[in-house]
């Protein structure tokens, strides 16, 4: 963080949650529903706090369920109104319906993910399977690694999916950031108001003009009543996955100018640490990046050059910042508190697939760590690096399947 | 408010000539009347169903209003988002319409539509009963009769009666509850104007024969819809601020002293073909009864 913050940051001690909820008023949401879960709840306690007492302009939707939320959300952003949700968990895996029909209908609806671990068995703690089980559903998903960068993407997060018509997904820890205090920069009214301008719909509720959204869709491109040739359903479908891709650029760009005017850049998708000069690269996906920073540093002091490489953003995933940040590595372990069952960990396959086909040496290797909550020390991490780095150097490293920290 | 005419209304039509529903489907005909009541001043907000299939395929519509489908499950809360989104607009020009089958209020979509009820959230719901999954080929639903054949009940037929939705939604203490029928179109649209009119979640069912899925010759749905309200299988009332009415087409079967049997209204539907006479009198039981209910509650 700069030293030369703009002065009308006001330093305050906030859990992520209210970070969130915070940053939700502060960009001014119009349409709030939001149905409460553990560990999310203090966030819709937060925000109908707020309205309620006035401090917000805004509809409050007090739903009878998730999917209920997102529906609410979909239908308003579509008049125009600037929506807002939070959920963890199971409440995002029945949102899911809706996830798929918001990202469709490219609707910048914004979601605080608050990390959990999803059933069976019940486990209220933290891990990323909730969030990392959407990530086909065409949102953006964005990390934070602390209750400053909560709320610092909040606010991005509306210029990003206003920008590129495209829902986006703040998702940070359960209980390790949604309930433990940090210091955060609090930005002025104002100052966001600058930032990010009130929302001009790209749909259309008019009966002058009127617009029938999502109609069934044929798979082919079809003549409408004036015989122009219009887009298909694998057309349509195209466009979100261009959209994605695109946004990219949008994600880095609102990153920068966000850092320009409140001293935080946001200008890279990654969070790199330590990779100067690196030759092993950890690489995890949100707070656990934290982590890894001080395993990396017991990793240097012992002569190994470790550095770390953190998914900020993981949809769209971030392929040509992957392979450029690893360049001159030769061994990758990447840490996941999510896993694709039958397969391996989520992070861990994106990071393979980011260097198929570029010729490297460099091995891949995968952990899976932290789940429901299972404490993940800095040093576990460090020794199952240096495991990992004494079989590769004997030549005997077997990525075959993903290696799980636990006691079986 | 004064009543309709076959005189007086509007030859604005917003439900263009030529969709993609069956022929002699009382949907078209009650959507039509519906579209009339709102003179295109809606939005409304559709499930998958067969209005779906009213709707047309992209990038052709048969429907001059703007619409918003959306999920199954998610009417209601489609409906809410879209009011919700308006106030927060101060948009005050547009009335918010939900438009569900049976399937999607009495079964999958009640979740939603209870939950968008208790909060009073302000929109006309509206819930074409056609008794069973007609979309997806004739399937039962929350709504099928006691007896009905239909895909998922194909040998023995429903072995239930009928969920009575509009009871469930009275309970939620709605401003309006009304039942109309695709062959009092008249009716509906009076019902429509007057929910219009008012604030808070107004519900209203809307008794839609099906030709295909009951087993019937498509020229005959108004009879078949006419008939229901004689036999007492669809009664059509108005609760108002709690207030219960009978409607002219059942108040009049009231003054005249009875319904007709209901016998005769299964008689020509093929869905019930293999109706045993315990359940026709199971039948009959069940609409007496709840039509000494309503007698009972209009006080006479």
């Amino acid at each position: 963080m700069k030293a030369n913050s703009k002065k009308q940051d006001a330093s305050q001690m906030l859990d992520g949650n209210r970070a969130a909820a915070l940053g939700a008023k502060l960009c001014r949401v119009q349409v709030v529903a939001a149905y409460p879960i553990t560990p999310q709840t203090p966030v819709t306690e937060a925000l109908s706090e707020i309205v309620e007492r006035g401090e917000l302009q805004a509809q409050y939707v007090t739903v009878e369920s998730e999917h209920s939320a997102m529906a609410v959300c979909s239908s308003a952003s579509l008049v125009g109104a600037r929506t807002f949700t939070a959920t963890s968990s199971h409440g995002l895996a029945y949102m899911h319906e809706m996830l798929h029909w918001v990202a469709g209908t490219r609707l910048p609806v914004v979601l605080a993910c608050v990390n959990r671990a999803i059933g069976a068995p019940w486990n209220v703690l933290n891990d990323l399977q909730d969030s990392m089980s959407q990530r086909d559903t065409g949102w953006i998903q964005m990390y934070a690694r602390n209750n400053q960068e909560i709320l610092d993407q909040i606010i991005q997060a509306y210029r990003i999916a206003e920008k590129a018509y495209l829902p986006v997904m703040v998702c940070y820890d359960g209980y390790t950031l949604s309930h433990t205090d940090m210091p955060v920069d609090v930005p002025s009214q104002d100052a966001v108001d600058g930032f990010l301008p009130p929302y001009k719909a790209h749909t259309i509720l008019d009966p002058t003009n009127p617009k029938n959204y999502n109609l069934v869709t044929l798979a082919n491109p079809r003549l409408n009543a004036e015989g122009v040739l219009c887009h298909g359903y694998m057309e349509i479908r195209y466009l979100l996955q261009e959209a994605l891709e695109k946004s990219k650029e949008a994600i880095a760009s609102v990153g920068r100018e966000f850092g320009d005017l409140f001293g935080r850049s946001y200008a890279s998708l990654l969070w790199e640490d330590m990779m100067e000069g690196a030759e092993i690269a950890i690489v995890a996906t949100g707070g656990l990046a934290m982590e890894a920073i001080v395993a990396a540093e017991m990793l240097r002091r012992d002569g190994i050059r470790a550095g770390v490489i953190g998914l900020r953003v993981f949809r769209p995933f971030p392929r040509a910042d992957v392979l450029r940040a690893l360049q001159g590595c030769r061994l990758a372990v990447v840490f996941d508190r999510s896993i694709s069952y039958g397969n391996e960990g989520t992070a861990c396959s994106e990071t393979k697939a980011a260097l198929y086909g570029t010729g490297t040496n460099m091995r891949v290797h995968g952990f899976i760590v932290g789940l429901g909550g299972r404490d993940v020390k800095a040093r576990e991490l460090a020794g199952a690096v240096k495991r990992t780095l004494s079989l590769t150097d004997r030549g005997a490293l077997n990525s075959e399947s993903p290696e799980w920290v636990c006691e079986i | 408010m004064s009543r309709v005419n076959a005189v007086n209304l509007t030859d604005k039509e917003y439900l263009l000539p030529g969709n993609r529903l069956c022929p002699g489907c009382a949907v078209s005909l009650a959507y039509r009347h519906i579209l009339k009541a709102l003179e295109g001043q809606a939005v409304v907000t559709v499930p998958a169903s067969c209005l779906t299939v009213l709707h047309g395929m992209y990038p052709v519509t048969s429907v001059t209003v703007p619409c918003v489908n959306t999920p199954f499950a998610s009417t209601a809360a489609s409906a809410a988002g879209l009011s919700a989104g308006l106030k927060a607009l101060g948009r005050t020009d547009l009335t918010v319409v939900a438009i569900a089958g049976d399937g999607g209020t009495h079964d999958i979509g009640i979740q939603a539509l209870s939950g968008a009820a208790e909060r009073q959230d302000d929109f006309v719901y509206i819930c074409y009963d056609n008794e069973g999954y007609m979309n997806t080929g004739n399937q039962r639903s929350g709504s099928s009769p006691l007896g009905t054949i239909s895909g998922t009940t194909p040998v023995l037929g429903k072995q239930q009666h009928q969920k009575d939705v509009v009871a469930i939604m009275e309970a939620h203490r709605l401003p309006y509850v009304a039942t109309a029928s695709a062959s009092y179109p008249l009716d509906l649209y009076d019902k429509v104007r007057k929910a219009r009119s008012m604030k808070g979640l107004r519900f209203i069912h809307v008794y839609t024969p099906c030709p295909p899925g009951w087993g019937f010759p498509f020229m005959d749905t108004i009879g078949i819809g006419e008939m229901a309200v004689q036999t007492g299988w669809n009664v059509l009332y108005e609760v108002e601020e709690g207030a219960f009415r009978l409607s002219p087409a059942s108040q009049s079967v009231a003054e005249k002293g009875g319904l007709r049997p209901v016998r005769e209204l299964v008689a020509l539907q093929g869905r019930f073909a293999n109706l045993t006479e315990d359940k026709i009198q199971a039948l009959q039981d069940w609409v007496t009864g709840r039509w000494q209910r309503y007698l009972a509650r209009t006080g006479s």
